[in-house]
């Protein structure tokens, strides 16, 4: 049974207990415990179910390469699914449930998948559920998406209780991994002057060093830790971050931190995560390296571990998985793990080195505690389901048959080690084959490139493939001289600290064991376990001709699980070179993607949530509008009032009474919104012509044009009033929406295109508060003010003509008043300073009162401007569109050399004669054409599709004309006055309508020039 | 070719599955074949497939750098929906669309398309009047949707907040048989079939020249050797601008990175396809239970299929806000590919400047689900000259100014 050993347990606190339950049930563990380490001192050796076999799965590593121990964990809105327990602090109150089983861990009806193993086979799927047709979707997927997924989704109606942030960092060299080569290059970069990030996945720093043992300078690896940690600590130019996965490596020295903030201690406030977004001018990845497993029938049975991991449970916390251990290896370090056990009062049956030579120092010193050592063997079946019950004995270099078979409750397996290169490869590093070591490291030739084509990452010690502790420290002082060289420091150089350790023999590849294992063993045998990938799927892959890795991993889903492959992906390209006949290099690795391990989808989006998840724009008159009935439409990243409505009255209501009432008295409009840039320098002339399809250079200063802008190829893209305010100063009014994108197309024709033109623009659309004053009562409202405030502005007709400005002063507010209409009304807009807009509204709101003043949304602007035939980019404009299309080629300049689309226009569609053109559409039972509706033609196309020759671009109900009103493109449409014409609506009623003008109100425009 | 089915699988399984036959051969090529196709993606391999299926083609070879289905086929996130707006892009998708529906059945392989049903959300009184529009237009043109309220959004999708507090949810554009297949399956049955029928797929042969002679192809070299053809197609999406150029022509194309990642998986909580434009975010659930969330693209050209963390930050937040659960879960892997983006953002199915070359690219984000479309298109192209289904592709309608712009009905990434 797994226990809780009497001694051991360096990163545990033994007088400090911790309750938490596992799937229920009440368990202890010590602070400083994973919940892995937990699990097993209380004999809970089964820890979940593979994804698609539904097997017993327990422990197979003890850090977060870990495939098979996740669970969900914790409740509510603090539920989690797929945890990994190796990677979860023990807490007081944790709860912790198992996955993918019903109705429960111990019994899961759906492990008769795995009696169905031999029909299961990789790809299966592919080749059955065929048919009939409809059962996939009906039966087969269903019980197929049932089966598979893991842990549960969490609860739909709940909302993350906890909070991420975002954290940006600027370091001259980023140090990922806190082990000693972390810890030596982080130093040696650091005493160059650099300024140094170090950081480290888990809460203990120093990697495997103080596990394995041997001495650098002198000391035991744990006191040369805490001593290079203080050291560190000391200086003012080092940062670093326990709990801090380097996550992700991008280009232009971009990189991920993940730090882990409360999932060790939930629910004490502050952000759970914390997403670091570091720039560094070189990474050192000191990464470390990943153990992998031997491939042997039943290596996937509760009580098959790591030979190393198996040793960190023993030395940091105290844990055995079982009292009789069987070792497997091709390497020296395993026996580390039968001296580590052995030591710790547990039975090492045997250790069965694959090597016929056998191991060097370490298998002496082995041998000499009495623990027997047999070379050149293999195992050739673990036996047992929910648990390791024995393990039969066999030749390497046989087929199988067993020789022997001996009793025990755990296996260490050890087959050599990889290189932990993820970080290395996101961002384009590449690998060499080591021969002797049998993995994948990077090639110092062929680093990530920077900007300046130079490399930006190196690899140190285990995880450049450094073997032993001395070379590791070694290789860490020269990636850390190196590191601090290429940001632009003189590091001092020096020597690595003296290390000594046991020689090791070297180790044999061994990628099947034993080497000519048969079919049964090898359906049996696994390579992935958490999506149970086998030996024999693999092979099957190769046989079916999937040749490329990437397609025999997408084949047989070989490194897709939750763990990316991190354990299975060497061990099952090699079975895949040898099936190919191939050498493991020319089959080559997949992609490493990152993120090295899962990261919180709530830390990556930080603290953008609820109502910050966008800023949110408000104009000064925000809250007035809010406490008057405003209800909102969000406007990119303005919210602007689509009507005030009154108690009592429906939306509906509020818009019609709206548009009465600024026709008939006066109606107020907040048109802050919309986007106001101003363009100024001594060829702002020659820049808005070239950007405006009309003349602005010719404008006097004092007066206001309508003016359209197309873009490159033609298509009108925005419009609104420019006003020349002095000899080279023009204001341009935007749409709402297109304030920032205008100002950007600006920006880029300036900076690309006519870099040496004398312009700048500055977007001033926040610094002013407008506000258009509208209907029969306009002038009268604010020379009511000015009397008030005893003068101010002239606006009379006279003085302040239509379509001209004047600055001065209006019921004591420094304004600039506009005689620009987009309703038809007599209308003045008026601009203040954005501090005063609140102030000014409420004069306004306060003196129209006798005018029969009210506020009016966008809604209303929309029907009014309608009822007037003006267009509304957006409406009648889709991207598709030209100024043509709508009759405004008035506003197209003959005088000008060239404008942005003037040649678009000359291409042979954009002067076909069959383009859709505006009018106006009137049901004719004045009911209202439903919006977007298309008009038909006869026929179909080529396609089958029913020819078109028209479609509704806006479609209002006027309460001034008491009926439905509409415009649309019509083919041909303004030589068809008076036609009726066809839109059918997705309610299955056809609607007819009749072509006519599109000015539906005021046609001879009384009542603006009054 | 043997057929595959639960009977060859039970019967195979007793023979611990030794008698499988390869699913596609591995021929060296030949000296001459009367059609090459540059590129083994889904495109290229549906484009060979329906020149044998539909015109009796079948000396044809193609041609492969990578591994097949290496590119932007295996990268995406496997939505299949024909609810566009512009009449020609609704007739492809749609015809695409159609054919994904027997694509299993057609090849004997379970490409597991499954017609989950596709939603997307409107989230501005801007967007409800774009989708009502495409609804209209959906109509005309043969292709089924319909305008939904929230309330029946939330039926479909339980795990979604409606009432969003920046942009809550209006309303959505429905279309019940859009949904998901899985994207190495098509080609792989692609493939097999094309290899069944006698073509030959080669893979690892990069196209290094293209060799005309009088304004007309007649053949390619390639890392194995110059290879004879009649007739070229280059579908080889984000790197056509390389191979247009070996053939002494521009292409109206710009290749930018694209990114997409999924979840850890979980068990079944989101049955239908969900597509967020507003807040540029889209998302559905993977048989294996991924949830698979597709990113924007990158504001700069670049050919290294990797993209910008920044753009997977947007991504994640805006899917964060719409279904409060994801905050919850966890990326398991990002990646990039390389798209092919026209300045309309529609494709091209197209004759090229040099005679008997035909060019397939530009579909941009949004190639996977047109793919038999795309093919059979394309296919009826090359073997006869003329395709309705193509016609309005022609690169000729940049010169034109026949832009087909569907910005209006799927702002981002599609």
């Amino acid at each position: 049974m797994s226990t809780r050993l009497a001694k051991n347990g360096r990163l545990i606190d033994r007088s400090k207990q911790i309750e938490f339950t596992f799937n229920g049930k009440r368990m202890k563990g010590y602070a400083g415990d994973t919940l892995a380490s937990a699990l097993l001192a209380n004999d809970q050796m089964m820890v979940g179910r593979s994804f698609k076999y539904h097997r017993p799965r327990g422990l197979v590593a003890a850090g977060p390469e870990e495939p098979n121990a996740l669970v969900g964990l914790g409740t509510g809105d603090r539920f989690e699914p797929n945890q990994r327990a190796t990677t979860t602090e023990l807490f007081s109150g944790l709860s912790a449930q198992s996955q993918n089983h019903w109705p429960s861990l111990d019994f899961d009806v759906l492990a008769i998948n795995n009696k169905l193993g031999r029909f299961l086979t990789a790809g299966f799927y592919y080749k059955m559920f065929i048919h009939p047709r409809p059962l996939w979707k009906h039966v087969y997927e269903p019980i197929i998406r049932q089966s598979a997924g893991l842990g549960k989704a969490p609860d739909k109606e709940l909302k993350d209780a906890d909070t991420y942030e975002h954290f940006y960092f600027f370091a001259d060299v980023l140090v990922i991994g806190g082990g000693v080569a972390g810890l030596q290059a982080a130093k040696v970069a650091a005493q160059s002057g650099a300024k140094v990030l170090l950081l480290e996945q888990h809460n203990y720093w120093g990697g495997r060093a103080p596990v394995d043992g041997g001495t650098i300078e002198g000391m035991e690896p744990g006191a040369w830790v805490e001593k290079t940690l203080e050291e560190l600590r000391g200086m003012d130019n080092v940062t670093l971050r326990d709990r801090c996965m380097g996550a992700g490596v991008y280009d232009h020295g971009y990189a991920l931190g993940y730090e882990r903030l409360t999932d060790h201690a939930p629910g004490q406030g502050g952000p759970r995560h914390r997403l670091w977004r570091i720039r560094a001018s070189q990474i050192v990845t000191a990464t470390g390296a990943i153990e992998r497993p031997l491939s042997f029938a039943g290596n996937d049975i509760p009580g098959v571990m790591l030979a190393a991991s198996m040793r960190d449970y023993a030395v940091n916390w105290g844990v055995t998985p079982g009292q009789k251990v069987v070792v497997a290896t091709n390497n020296d370090d395993a026996y580390r793990t039968a001296i580590a056990m052995h030591g710790a009062g547990v039975e090492v049956v045997r250790v069965l080195d694959t090597r016929d030579s056998g191991g060097g120092s370490l298998m002496e010193e082995v041998r000499a505690l009495g623990i027997r050592v047999e070379c050149g063997r293999a195992i050739a079946k673990v036996k047992g389901s929910k648990r390791v019950t024995g393990v039969a004995i066999c030749a390497q270099n046989g087929e199988g048959g067993a020789q022997e078979e001996v009793e025990a409750d755990a296996v260490a397996m050890s087959g050599g080690w990889s290189p932990v290169v993820h970080l290395w490869s996101h961002c384009g590093g590449k690998l060499i084959w080591d021969e002797a070591h049998a993995n994948f490291r990077p090639d110092p030739e062929r680093p990530p490139l920077g900007a300046d084509g130079n490399g930006f990452v190196i690899a140190a010690g285990a995880a450049n493939g450094a073997a032993g502790l001395a070379d590791a420290l070694h290789d860490a002082q020269t990636a850390g001289e190196a590191a601090a060289n290429a940001a632009g420091f003189t590091p001092k150089v020096g020597d690595a600290p003296a290390a000594e350790a046991p020689e090791e023999n070297a180790m044999e590849a061994v990628w099947l064991m034993p080497a000519k294992a048969d079919i049964k063993l090898r359906m049996k045998t696994w390579l992935d376990y958490q999506n149970d990938v086998k030996v024999s799927d693999v092979q099957l892959a190769a046989r079916e001709g999937f040749e490329s890795v990437e397609h025999t991993k997408r084949y047989t889903t070989l490194g897709m699980a939750t763990d990316q492959g991190k354990l299975s992906n060497i061990n099952g390209l090699a079975i895949l070179a040898d099936s190919l006949g191939s050498e493991i290099p020319q089959v080559g690795t997949t992609t490493f993607r990152p993120p090295y391990h899962p990261i919180s989808m709530g830390a990556i989006g930080g603290e953008a949530r609820g109502e910050i998840f966008q800023p949110l724009r408000k104009t000064p008159m925000y809250d007035w509008h809010d406490s008057n009935g405003a209800d909102w439409e969000p406007v990119g990243q303005w919210r602007r009032p689509f009507a005030y409505v009154r108690s009592g009255e429906s939306l509906h209501d509020a818009v019609n009474r709206e548009v009465k009432n600024t026709r008939d008295n006066l109606g107020l409009l907040d048109a802050s919104t919309l986007g106001k840039l101003v363009v100024k320098g001594p060829d702002a002339g020659k820049f808005l012509d070239m950007m405006y399809t009309n003349m602005m250079s010719t404008l006097k200063p004092g007066k206001c044009r309508y003016g359209l802008m197309c873009s490159e190829n033609g298509f009108l893209i925005d419009d609104g009033v420019v006003a020349r305010i002095d000899e080279d100063t023009w204001l341009c009014h935007t749409t709402t929406g297109g304030a920032e994108r205008i100002h950007g197309h600006m920006e880029e024709w300036l900076q690309t295109e006519w870099w040496d033109w004398k312009v700048y623009v500055a977007n001033v659309t926040e610094q002013l508060a407008q506000v258009a004053v509208v209907g029969p009562n306009a002038r009268k409202v604010l020379e009511k003010l000015n009397e008030k405030a005893g003068g101010g502005m002239d606006l009379s007709k006279e003085a302040l003509p239509f379509m001209e400005w004047r600055d001065g002063e209006i019921g004591g507010f420094k304004a600039r008043a506009y005689r620009i209409s987009f309703s038809g009304e007599l209308s003045y807009e008026i601009a203040v300073a954005a501090s005063d807009g609140l102030a000014f509204w409420t004069a306004l709101m306060e003196a129209g009162q006798e005018f029969g003043v009210m506020p009016y949304g966008t809604e209303c602007l929309h029907i009014l401007r309608a009822e007037k035939g003006f267009i509304m980019i957006g409406d009648e404009t889709d991207g598709t569109v030209i100024p043509q299309d709508l009759g405004l080629n008035w506003a197209l300049s003959k005088k000008k050399e060239d404008f942005l689309g003037k040649r678009a226009h000359s291409r042979s569609h954009m002067a076909d004669p069959d383009r859709w053109q505006l009018v106006g559409l009137e049901t004719v039972d004045g009911s209202v054409l439903p919006d977007g509706a298309y008009a038909v033609g006869n026929g179909v196309n080529a396609n089958g599709q029913k020819n078109t020759i028209g479609r509704v671009t806006s479609t209002y109900y006027s309460s001034n004309l008491g009926r439905g009103i509409a415009m649309g493109l019509v083919k041909h449409g303004p030589s068809r006055m008076g036609e009726v014409i066809e839109f059918p609506g997705t309610d299955g009623k056809i609607y007819k309508a009749k072509i006519v003008d599109q000015v539906f109100y005021d046609k001879e425009g009384e009542k603006q020039n009054v | 070719m043997k057929r595959y089915s639960a009977f060859a699988v039970a019967r195979e399984a007793l023979r611990y599955h030794t008698g499988w036959e390869r699913a596609w051969r591995s021929p060296e090529p030949k000296r001459r074949y009367d059609v090459i196709i540059v590129g083994a993606g889904g495109h290229g391999l549906a484009t060979a497939y329906f020149l044998g299926k539909n015109f009796g083609i079948t000396n044809v070879a193609v041609l492969e750098k990578g591994w097949l289905g290496g590119g932007n086929t295996g990268r995406n996130t496997t939505i299949i929906r024909s609810n566009y707006l512009q009449d020609p892009s609704a007739a492809i998708y749609e015809k695409a669309r159609s054919l994904y529906e027997t694509m299993s059945q057609d090849l004997n392989y379970n490409v597991m398309f499954s017609p989950r049903g596709v939603i997307m959300l409107a989230q501005t009184e801007h967007e409800v009047r774009g989708y009502k529009r495409t609804a209209h237009a959906n109509a005309l043109q043969g292709v089924q949707t319909e305008w939904i309220e929230p309330a029946r959004v939330k039926e479909l999708v339980p795990i979604i907040n409606l009432e969003g507090p920046r942009y809550p949810v209006l309303g959505g554009l429905w279309q019940e048989r859009g949904g998901t297949a899985r994207h190495d399956a098509v080609a792989w049955g692609y493939a097999r079939a094309c290899s069944a029928m006698g073509m030959d797929i080669i893979q690892k042969c990069e196209v290094t020249g293209v060799r005309s002679e009088n304004g007309r192809v007649v053949g390619v070299d390639t890392t194995k050797g110059a290879i004879d053809c009649d007739k070229l197609g280059m579908v080889v999406a984000g790197n056509c601008s390389h191979l247009s150029e070996m053939a002494g022509f521009r292409l109206p194309v710009e290749s930018v990175a694209l990114q997409a990642l999924v979840s850890e998986p979980i068990k079944p909580c989101m049955d239908v396809v969900v597509m967020a434009n507003t807040v540029h975010g889209y998302m559905s659930q993977s048989d294996k239970g991924e949830m698979v969330i597709g990113g924007g693209t990158d504001g700069f050209n670049n050919y290294t299929q990797r993209g910008s963390f920044h753009h997977i930050e947007e991504t994640v937040r805006a899917l964060n806000e719409t279904f409060p659960m994801v905050s919850r879960l966890k990326m398991l892997r990002q990646w990039g590919g390389i798209v092919d983006v026209t300045g309309d953002r529609s494709p091209l199915i197209s004759k090229t400047p040099v005679d008997n070359i035909f060019v397939n690219a530009g579909w941009g984000t949004g190639g996977f689900k047109a793919i038999p479309g795309s093919g059979w298109a394309m296919a009826e192209l090359m073997a006869t000259g003329h395709s309705p289904l193509a016609e309005e592709f022609s690169m000729m309608r940049f010169k034109e100014g026949k832009f087909i712009d569907e910005s209006v009905a799927a702002g981002v990434a599609h």
